[in-house]
């Protein structure tokens, strides 16, 4: 399967201003700040939990803590797919009890991931409540799940990938449509 | 990590690559905070069916096993070797093609005689997780022993182990030897010479029989049961002697680096091998391996349940 780049749809900036708003309207939302915490799922979702908690602490003078979530145990694919995928470290170093969880990643798609993500968050305590942030929303979701906050909503079809290029990993911040060409 | 899981069994260190065993212990560092959670328990083995198949004594392993395979949300069967068919006649691999058809994923096994485990990996389906054959292998402790260095220390390559004690009996030692060699270490083996099994350099070890060259220098030092049952046998005159000449006690930890690591696979005889103040010293990590025994567990689980070509 080879992907043709299609479009490009936000650069360094646009994605900067965007978590900046999302962090707005969590603060906005959110009477008990002290009680936010920010778990990013791996891998992007990790950098945009650590942004994101940066913007929320510039605005709100507080320490936010940072969690990083590996979805990989939880996945209902893995009795399916060919081989083990490989399992990184899930790092939650603080007690998610009572707290808000502002959970986040990079493409909402099909949902699977979030729900993933909300069995495992549960299996460390019973926060106060979880809300979801995404960068992209793509649509065709195949479970009952939407997010609070969404950076971007983009139509695609299901020939088409969104990748979200974080700095850290891939060297540049940006998002981009692609298309499989078979 | 480029290297990917491809084997049904793990039946020792001796066959992986050096890539395969960073694999499980880097997996086994992801699968190390499960333990800590209040609720103790992935559901990534759910509808998998694990059996522990011991025929020798073991309370570590077995426990350890079968916590690693509860906490991954298995089901577990532990059968009774003493109150199995095998003592009325029946043979390990008829034993083992009925566990077969009853379709479970993965047996746990231990047997006194090496290479029991390599036999029924070739005749069922289920992955065979040896945990421990004769006087052959123990990968799970190799890897649990390579893996709590590698947490101490940071890295294995470049390190001296010294392993002291019954090297000729102790599938321990040669999962070690076999592990700490593929990533690099410098071993060196000490104990009495009738504990030492001949051309046992070949495996790219150093032999000393004096016990202060084998502590002077080593960054981690391992000490091997010695099996009380050996001493019928004559390999040594007394344990008395032993314990002056190789126990380690806090005369001969004179010799050791600052920074050295006391390991010991366990069961301990506190006074023979190792003192008391040793063993429960600063210096010992004895009970760390334990804890990170059921991680590497976790992940050796977790990687040979994901194989899809499973030919008995």
């Amino acid at each position: 399967m080879v992907l043709k780049d299609k479009a490009k749809i936000m650069d360094a900036e646009q994605i900067d201003k965007t978590l900046t708003r999302i962090a707005h309207e969590i603060i906005e939302k959110n009477k008990d700040i002290e009680r936010i915490a920010v778990v990013g799922i791996r891998t992007r979702g990790a950098f945009l939990a650590e942004r994101l908690a940066k913007k929320i602490k510039d605005i709100e003078k507080r320490e936010i803590p940072v969690g990083i979530l590996d979805i990989t145990l939880y996945r209902d694919d893995l009795t399916t797919i060919a081989e083990q995928p490989v399992v990184h470290k899930t790092e939650i170093d603080f007690d998610i009890q009572d707290k808000i969880i502002i959970l986040i990643d990079d493409v909402l798609y099909t949902g699977r991931t979030i729900r993933c993500a909300l069995d495992a968050l549960i299996d460390f305590g019973r926060p106060k409540n979880i809300q979801l942030a995404v960068l992209i929303d793509r649509g065709h979701r195949e479970l009952p799940i939407r997010a609070d906050s969404v950076g971007k909503n983009i139509p695609t079809s299901q020939n088409e990938v969104v990748q979200v290029k974080i700095q850290e990993v891939d060297g540049a911040d940006e998002v981009i449509i692609q298309e499989k060409e078979d | 990590m480029a290297v990917s899981w491809k084997r049904k069994d793990l039946l020792g260190l001796e066959e992986l690559s050096k890539e395969e065993i960073e694999l499980i212990l880097e997996t086994a560092d992801s699968f190390r905070e499960i333990s800590l959670r209040p609720i103790k328990k992935v559901p990534t083995l759910r509808g998998k069916t694990v059996v522990l198949f011991f025929f020798e004594p073991s309370t570590r392993t077995r426990t350890s096993f079968e916590l690693a395979a509860k906490r991954m949300s298995a089901d577990l069967v532990n059968i009774q070797t003493n109150a199995s068919s095998l003592l009325k006649g029946e043979t390990l691999k008829d034993t083992a093609k009925n566990i077969e058809a009853m379709k479970v994923d993965i047996i746990v096994m231990r047997h006194s005689s090496s290479g029991a485990p390599h036999l029924l990996a070739k005749a069922v389906s289920p992955s065979i997780i040896n945990a421990g054959d004769g006087s052959h292998e123990h990968p799970t402790q190799g890897l649990l022993d390579l893996f709590t260095i590698k947490e101490h220390k940071k890295r294995i390559s470049g390190l001296n182990v010294s392993t002291i004690g019954d090297i000729m009996h102790s599938r321990v030692a040669r999962s070690n030897i076999w592990g700490l060699t593929k990533l690099g270490a410098n071993i060196t083996v000490c104990g009495p010479a009738t504990l030492i099994p001949p051309e046992i350099e070949r495996l790219g070890v150093k032999i000393t029989y004096d016990v202060k060259e084998a502590i002077e220098g080593a960054d981690v030092i391992n000490l091997l049961r010695i099996q009380l049952e050996r001493q019928s046998q004559n390999l040594f005159p007394s344990l008395r002697e032993y314990a002056m000449k190789f126990g380690l006690d806090s005369d001969k930890m004179k010799y050791a680096k600052k920074d050295v690591l006391i390991m010991h696979p366990g069961p301990i005889n506190r006074g023979v091998e190792i003192t008391p103040e040793v063993a429960d010293g600063p210096y010992s990590v004895i009970l760390e391996q334990v804890t990170n025994g059921i991680a590497v567990r976790m992940a050796v689980l977790y990687l040979v349940s994901g194989v899809k070509e499973r030919k008995g």
